[in-house]
């Protein structure tokens, strides 16, 4: 049992990562517009390559 | 790929299935259908075999095929201007420049995928991004490489005209908070689920035994767990405590910080002292699921006012300046006093000033709610908000910006939301009192536990104090209240605050505006009299006049055939001359028939006097020097109006007219009515209007339903202002509810969705009271531990959840039963819901 001391902080670090993804995604503004991008994948992505390029 | 613009017709075959254009070589001479393709040849072998043929019929009925996107073929020029950069525009660095703009006609993902491609299109357009949910798109562009001016050309070019933002600034503030409140429910919620975590195998402990160290662990670890969930994520309610202690007003955030507080301190000496229970898990749930109701509440609540925002913006933003032989397209803001400004037809007034050249007719129905066009020449005085109805005018600039007429009523309308006493909301309310009789409950467990057993006095007040957390408040409310007003949006009812529709539930006096909303607001024609071959000629002589009385015409006679005119004279303000299949025709006002040396005859003159009297305006139809027919125009009720009124009554309310129109108007159409109104006003002033409404809020809730800027004022003063589909801008900003669905029946169904809201309301509210009921009496006998804590708590939110969301507070189209709506014996027409 005395294993639950390295999993318990393990498990706690897994988590405090996904939580400071997703603040920076947050903070990023990624969470801004949830509508449009599902409809922006749909579209073929070979000239928005060059619009990336010229970011 | 998809393109929402539809190809250009051109001269020739176009396919009988998909209407593009056959190809030279595939055109079957002699046959009535033709195809593209054979693609299309099947389909239509298809279609036709099964004999759904009607789709063709129905295709063309309903105007798709053949639409068109909506271009301006404006020329963007004020867009360049700096008075334009400092206002809307600013510098992202690398020498770009960025910009939101809203777009008009933005539906789908083809149009994100168009707009888009604008980037692409044109060099030096760096980013083009499309908000579908907002229709505001953020351009930054690099202003040595091209000019704004021709990126929304290119944007208008594909359909979608755009607009400033005018306020941006203070959405870009609301979208950080946004963002924080996100990043606070996230954290909440990682942490919640990790202490229940650790709770499980605690509680699990409790029942098979655990040993003492592995409970330290635990308990430890939930602590330091717990600590971002208490001292940064719940740091939003301990803000709306303190706001609530020093105003010294009821909020539900006093009670929730009261029982986090308990319990995160309780549980921290426990930990450090090793000794007793901890409430970690009830208190970060809590803190989570609070929070969740809070961020539904905003979301729902920033919909309302994006849509808002979007018909604010689509107003007139530029006006046309004329210097010398040059005309300059400037934003409103930096128009110089004393210029001369250009108004086409069909435009609104940019500014105040005088006429200097041209004639027209002005409707200044939304500024001063007068039904009837008036005529304008050089020198007349016009308004901004106004609406050019004639031809092309000029005008000296005499006031622009807040010093306009309009300008100043929106001065007032602040004014008067200012002055609005804060309602505080029922939960609210209720939460005052909630603290009080919690406080005295704990003191009376400590008070009689020190006597029993004061080693366990305070664990029991605490117990008390996490289990009567109003958790179920502060979620069900919200929810409920967001609930609705997302199902109201889809039907066509927009409401900007939750807070609304506890005002609206309680009965009171509706005032309502009569031009726009009462009636249609526009002219139409009322009666014909006399004779009917005359028909066909007036619909003629009528068709190329910009009057709107000759729209009026036009509309009523639509289903007269067409027929060749052959000369035509119009006198501004009289009426028109014009000879139509050889019979020379003369149509005007009594005056103008009377300047031509003919006679009104004997029979016509009474209905003439009877249509004066009802306020309409007679308009008399000559033939060949014979007075032979009498229209008359006004402006007519909805056929809906007399049905709203009686059901408003049956629900309860009083119902008033106070209109800015001449009283004789406001009298016929009380009249036509029929219906006992506690007050009728005409001819009323937009600021006696406010005082008038200020006056009535005095004895009891009032509600305002208007369209018009002068009613803006009024509207915001009332407790509640419902502005109606069509209206002017300066009302949707004014007032808390504005309604997609032209008519004043949402009116109807936004008091029945009120009532029943409140309904979910009050039924939360007596569920989470009974559970608090169950939860103090066991905490004060002492019987309630952690474990117990925590299994009530999630019991309480699911049951009041449910409640909220089983509830149809908008579903119009299966409405059930209800108390409110069992003594209406006349069912309110409603048109169906696309939901």
């Amino acid at each position: 049992m005395s294993v639950i001391y390295l999993l318990l902080p393990l498990a706690l670090l897994v988590s405090t990562m996904a939580v400071a993804a997703f603040l920076w995604a947050t903070g990023r503004g990624q969470f801004d517009d949830v509508q449009t991008p599902a409809i922006r994948m749909l579209h073929d992505d070979d000239d928005l390559a060059h619009q990336h390029a010229q970011r | 790929m998809v393109a929402s613009e539809p190809e250009p017709r051109r001269a020739g075959v176009e396919c009988t299935h998909c209407g593009l254009p056959v190809p030279a070589g595939l055109v079957e001479p002699g046959a009535v259908e033709q195809f593209c393709c054979n693609g299309c040849r099947t389909v239509y072998a298809v279609l036709h075999d099964v004999g759904l043929d009607a789709y063709y019929d129905l295709r063309e009925s309903a105007g798709e095929a053949g639409q068109r996107a909506r271009t301006s073929d404006r020329s963007y020029a004020e867009f360049d201007d700096p008075a334009f950069a400092a206002l809307y525009c600013r510098a992202v660095g690398d020498g770009l420049m960025s910009v939101e703009l809203s777009l008009e006609g933005v539906h789908c993902s083809a149009c994100v995928w168009l707009v888009e491609r604008v980037s692409l299109i044109i060099d030096g357009a760096v980013e083009t991004v499309l908000d579908v949910g907002r229709s505001v798109v953020r351009v930054v562009w690099d202003p040595e490489a091209t000019t704004l001016s021709s990126i929304a050309r290119t944007l208008d070019s594909f359909g979608y005209p755009s607009h400033p933002r005018p306020g941006a600034r203070s959405a870009e503030l609301g979208r950080r908070a946004d963002r924080a409140l996100l990043g606070r429910m996230a954290v909440a919620g990682a942490v919640a689920a990790n202490v229940m975590l650790m709770a499980a195998a605690l509680y699990s402990g409790m029942f098979h035994g655990i040993e003492p160290q592995y409970v330290r662990l635990f308990g430890w670890g939930s602590f330091i767990v717990t600590l971002p969930a208490v001292f940064w994520s719940a740091t939003v309610f301990y803000k709306g405590a303190w706001g609530a202690i020093r105003t010294r007003t009821p909020h539900m955030d006093l009670p929730i910080s009261l029982g986090i507080i308990a319990g995160f301190l309780w549980g921290a000496y426990a930990t450090f002292s090793s000794s007793g229970e901890i409430y970690f898990d009830s208190v970060t749930t809590l803190i989570f699921l609070l929070l969740v109701g809070r961020w539904v509440q905003r979301r729902q609540q920033h919909a309302a006012r994006d849509a808002a925002e979007l018909l604010y913006s689509l107003a007139p933003s530029s006006a046309r300046i004329v210097e010398g032989e040059q005309v300059r397209e400037v934003p409103i803001q930096a128009v110089p006093l004393a210029a001369i400004v250009e108004v086409r037809a069909g435009e609104h007034f940019p500014v105040d000033g005088i006429v200097t050249s041209g004639e027209s007719m002005l409707d200044a129905s939304l500024l001063t709610g007068e039904s009837r066009p008036e005529r304008i020449s050089r020198g007349s005085v016009v308004h901004a908000g106004c609406v050019n109805l004639g031809s092309q005018i000029r005008m000296r600039v005499e006031q622009t910006g807040e010093s306009t007429r309009v300008g100043k009523l929106m001065k007032r309308v602040e004014e008067a939301a200012r002055r609005r006493a804060a309602v505080v909301a029922l939960a609210d309310r209720i939460s005052g009192y909630f603290v009080a009789v919690v406080l005295v409950l704990a003191l009376i467990t400590l008070g009689v536990w020190w006597f029993l057993d004061p080693a366990h006095a305070v664990e029991h007040v605490v117990a008390l104090l996490v289990v009567t957390c109003p958790c179920a408040l502060g979620l069900a409310t919200p929810l409920a209240v967001s609930w609705a007003l997302g199902r109201a949006a889809r039907a066509g009812i927009l409401i900007k605050g939750g807070d609304v529709l506890e005002r609206l539930a309680k009965p009171g006096l509706v005032v309502f505006d009569k031009t726009g909303t009462l009636t249609e607001g526009r002219l139409a024609m009322q009666a014909w009299e006399g004779d009917e071959s005359l028909k066909p000629l007036v619909r003629a002589a009528e068709s190329h006049s910009a009057h709107p009385v000759a729209a009026a015409f036009l509309r009523a006679l639509a289903d007269e055939p067409e027929i060749e005119v052959n000369a035509l004279s119009q006198t501004l303000g009289g009426g028109i001359s014009a000879q139509v299949s050889g019979r020379s025709l003369l149509i005007g006002s009594q005056a103008f028939i009377e300047s031509h040396g003919l006679d009104v005859p004997a029979w016509m003159a009474e209905s003439l006097a009877c249509h004066t009297e009802a306020a309409r305006s007679p308009v008399l139809i000559a033939s060949d020097g014979q007075v032979g027919a009498l229209a008359a125009f006004g402006d007519p009720l909805r056929p809906d109006a007399v049905s709203i009124l009686r059901a408003l009554r049956k629900l309860g309310y009083r119902v008033a007219v106070l209109s800015g129109d001449h009283p004789d108007v406001v009298r016929t159409v009380v009249r036509e009515l029929g219906e006992p109104l506690v007050e009728a006003h005409g001819g009323v002033s937009p600021e006696a209007k406010l005082a008038w409404i200020e006056r009535a809020q005095e004895h009891g809730p009032v509600i305002m339903v208007g369209d018009g800027v002068n009613d803006a004022a009024a509207l915001s003063a009332a407790g509640v202002g419902i502005a109606v589909h069509g209206g002017a801008e300066a009302s949707l900003a004014a007032a808390d509810v504005f309604t997609t669905r032209a008519g004043v029946a949402p009116v109807v169904d936004l008091v029945l969705g009120a009532h029943r809201t409140l309904r979910v309301i009050h039924r939360n509210l007596i569920f989470s009271f009974l559970y608090n009921l169950v939860g103090v009496a066991l905490a004060m006998a002492g019987l309630i531990g952690p474990l117990l804590a925590a299994v009530l708590m999630p019991l309480s939110s699911i049951t009041v959840l449910t409640s909220s969301f089983r509830s149809r507070t908008f579903d119009a189209g299966r409405r059930r039963p209800s108390a409110v709506e069992s003594n209406n014996p006349h069912p309110v027409p409603s048109p169906e819901y696309s939901t």
